[in-house]
C-alpha cells in the first residue's frame, strides 16, 4: 500500500464541560491513500463535524496527530498553519460563498490570501471555472446561481491553490438527487484528472455508493467499521453492509420470523441461491430482496419469511449452500 | 396681498429659515461623519471581542459593552447638558451648531456601534470559517468577509443613525445649538408663527426623506443577495 496521504493517529478531542468531559473523538486512526476517495459516515452527533474541524486544525486535537501530505498539521503554530491550510481545499454543505463578491472574485479569494499577483489571478480563475463547468459565469453573483452551481463554485474555490487534498463536509446534503449525482460525478472526475485525495464526510450512503473507494463508519467518536467499499459490503451483517445494500423495509407488525440471506457472486451465483431457497419448501417465501453491483462486486441480500418451526432447518440448509444466513426477527 | 405673499415676505421665513436649514445640515453632516468614523470601529470591537467573535476578549467586551450601554441609556436632553463642560473644552463655546456636534456625536456613536455589532453578527459563521480554512489572517477576515459582507446592513444602520441625528439636532436647538429645531421652538412655538413652524417641519421632513432615499439606494447597490 502506498504511504497514506491523510493520516490520523490516536486522535482525541475532549471538550471540558460542567458535569463531566464530553469526548467527541475517542482515538481515531485513519489512513487515506493518495488519490483515493474516502467516505466517513455516521449519524449526527457521531463526531463527524469535530473530525473535520480537527483535520483542518480549526480546533486543536486534545491528543493524537493529523498528518496531511507529509506534514504534521497538529504540531504547527497558527502562522505556519495558515500557509499549510492552502494545501487543503475544503467544500462545505452550505458552500459559504461571499454574497458581496462575484463568482470570479469568490474563486479568486484564496489566491488573494495566498498572495498571487492580480494579473495571474484572472487567468487562474477562468481556468478553474472552466474546470467545474461554469466558464463565462464569472460576473454573476452567488444569488443568481442554483444550489448545484453554487457548489461548483465552492469546488472551484477549494481547488484554487492546487491543494493536495480535498475535504468535503456534507457536500451534497443540501442538494436534490439529480444535482447530487452531478456534483459527485464532478468530484470523481477531478480526482481522476488532478490525482487529488478526497475525504468526504456525509450521512448519505448514496454518496459512498456513488464515488467512495473506501469508507469508515464513525460512532460515538470511534471508527467502528472501515475498509474498501468492495470489502465492507462482503462483511455480512455489518452496519455498513446493511446500509450500503439496503433491503426494502417490511411492515413492523408482521409476526413471522425473518431469515436474512447475504452473499456475493464471487462465492455463489444468484441462481444457486434462489435454488437453495426454493428447495426449502412451500412455507418459505422471499419477502424482500436486493441485488446490486458495488465497487465491482455483485452483492445480494434477501429477507426470507420462514414459518417459526422451520427456522433452524432453513439456516442449516442455507449455510450448507454457501451463503450467509441469520435470523433478523 | 394674499396670505401666501405675507408668508413669503416674512423676514423670519426669508432669512432665518434658510440660515437654520444650513445650520441643521452642517450640524447633522459633521456629527454623522464623526459618528460613522468612531462608531464603526467601536461596533467592530464589540463584535470581535464578544464570545463568538474573531478574537474573544471577555474583559474588553464587558467594559466596552458597559460604556456603550451608559451612552445608550442616557436621555439625549440630559446627555446634552451633562457634557457641556466637555463641549466647551473641545469647541471653546457651548453655543452654535459647532458646539451641538459634540453631544450629537456622543449620543449617536453608541447607538450606531450597537447597530454595526448586530449587522456583523448576521454574517454567517460559515463564511468566516471558510475564510479561515483558506488561510486568511484575522485582519483579512475582518475586512474582506465580516465588514464587507455586512456592508449593506451597515449602510442601512448608518441611514437610521443619520435620521436619528436629524431628530436629535432639533433637540440640540433647545440649548442654543441653532438649526431648524431651535427656529421652530423660538418662532413657531413661543411666538405662535405657524408658517415658520410648518416650514421647519417640512424642511426637516425633506432632509429625512432625502437621507432615507440615498441610504436605501446605496444599500440596494451593495446588496447582491
Amino acid at each position: 500500500m502506498p504511504p497514506a496521504h491523510i493520516e490520523l493517529a490516536a486522535l482525541r478531542k475532549v471538550y471540558p464541560a460542567r458535569g463531566g468531559d464530553v469526548v467527541a473523538l475517542d482515538g481515531i486512526d485513519l489512513a487515506v491513500a493518495r488519490g483515493a476517495i474516502h467516505g466517513i459516515v455516521g449519524r449526527s452527533g457521531a463526531g463527524k463535524s469535530t473530525l473535520i474541524r480537527c483535520l483542518t486544525v480549526l480546533e486543536r486535537p486534545t491528543s493524537g496527530t493529523v498528518t496531511v501530505d507529509g506534514e504534521v498539521l497538529s504540531d504547527l503554530s497558527e502562522a505556519r498553519l495558515r500557509s499549510a491550510r492552502r494545501r487543503i481545499g475544503m467544500v462545505f454543505q452550505h458552500v459559504n460563498l461571499l454574497d458581496s463578491r462575484t463568482i470570479a472574485a469568490n474563486v479568486a479569494y484564496p489566491l488573494e490570501v495566498a498572495g498571487m499577483p492580480r494579473e495571474r489571478r484572472a487567468a487562474r480563475v477562468a481556468e478553474l471555472l472552466e474546470l467545474v463547468g461554469l466558464a463565462g459565469r464569472g460576473d454573476a453573483y452567488p444569488a443568481q446561481l442554483s444550489g448545484g452551481q453554487k457548489q461548483r463554485v465552492g469546488i472551484a474555490r477549494a481547488l484554487a491553490t492546487e491543494p493536495a487534498v480535498l475535504l468535503c463536509d456534507e457536500p451534497t446534503s443540501a442538494l436534490d438527487s439529480a444535482t447530487t449525482r452531478q456534483i459527485l460525478g464532478l468530484i470523481r472526475d477531478l480526482r481522476d484528472r488532478l490525482g487529488i485525495t478526497v475525504l468526504i464526510i456525509t450521512h448519505e450512503m448514496a454518496v459512498v455508493r456513488e464515488i467512495c473507494d473506501s469508507v469508515s463508519l464513525l460512532e460515538h467518536g470511534r471508527v467502528v467499521e472501515t475498509g474498501p467499499v468492495g470489502d465492507v459490503v462482503a462483511v455480512y451483517g455489518s452496519r455498513l453492509a446493511r446500509e450500503l445494500i439496503p433491503v426494502p423495509e417490511l411492515p413492523l407488525d408482521d409476526a413471522r420470523s425473518l431469515v436474512e440471506v447475504a452473499y456475493t457472486t464471487d462465492d455463489v451465483a444468484t441462481q444457486d441461491v434462489l435454488g437453495a431457497v426454493a428447495a426449502l419448501g412451500d412455507g418459505v417465501e422471499i419477502a424482500a430482496g436486493t441485488i446490486e453491483t458495488l465497487a465491482g462486486r455483485r452483492v445480494g441480500r434477501l429477507q426470507l419469511d420462514v414459518p417459526a418451526g422451520d427456522v433452524d432447518a432453513a439456516l442449516t440448509r442455507l449455510r450448507a449452500a454457501g451463503v450467509h444466513a441469520e435470523v433478523t426477527r | 396681498m394674499t396670505w401666501w405673499d405675507d408668508v413669503l415676505a416674512d423676514p423670519v421665513i426669508r432669512e432665518k429659515v434658510p440660515q437654520a436649514t444650513l445650520e441643521t445640515l452642517q450640524m447633522v453632516g459633521v456629527a454623522s461623519l464623526l459618528t460613522l468614523v468612531l462608531g464603526l470601529p467601536l461596533g467592530v470591537l464589540l463584535h470581535t471581542t464578544s464570545a463568538g467573535g474573531l478574537t474573544p476578549q471577555r474583559a474588553v467586551s464587558a467594559v466596552t459593552g458597559f460604556v456603550v450601554n451608559i451612552g445608550r441609556s442616557l436621555p439625549f436632553v440630559i446627555l446634552m447638558i451633562a457634557v457641556l463642560p466637555f463641549t466647551r473644552w473641545v469647541v471653546g463655546t457651548t453655543l452654535g451648531w459647532q458646539a451641538a456636534v459634540v453631544p450629537l456625536t456622543l449620543g449617536a456613536v453608541p447607538f450606531f456601534a450597537r447597530l454595526v455589532e448586530s449587522a456583523l453578527r448576521e454574517v454567517s459563521p460559515g463564511k468566516v470559517e471558510a475564510a479561515r480554512v483558506m488561510g486568511s489572517t484575522r485582519r483579512k477576515i475582518l475586512g474582506s468577509v465580516l465588514v464587507r459582507e455586512a456592508l449593506p446592513a451597515i449602510v442601512a444602520a448608518a441611514t437610521v443613525t443619520v435620521i436619528a441625528l436629524v431628530s436629535f439636532s432639533a433637540m440640540a436647538g433647545v440649548i442654543g445649538g441653532g438649526g431648524l429645531g431651535a427656529l421652530a421652538i423660538s418662532y413657531g412655538y413661543q411666538r405662535f408663527n405657524t408658517p415658520v413652524m410648518i416650514a421647519c417641519v417640512v424642511l426637516i421632513l425633506v432632509v429625512v426623506q432625502a437621507v432615507q432615499i440615498v441610504g436605501d439606494a446605496l444599500t440596494r447597490r451593495l446588496d447582491h443577495r
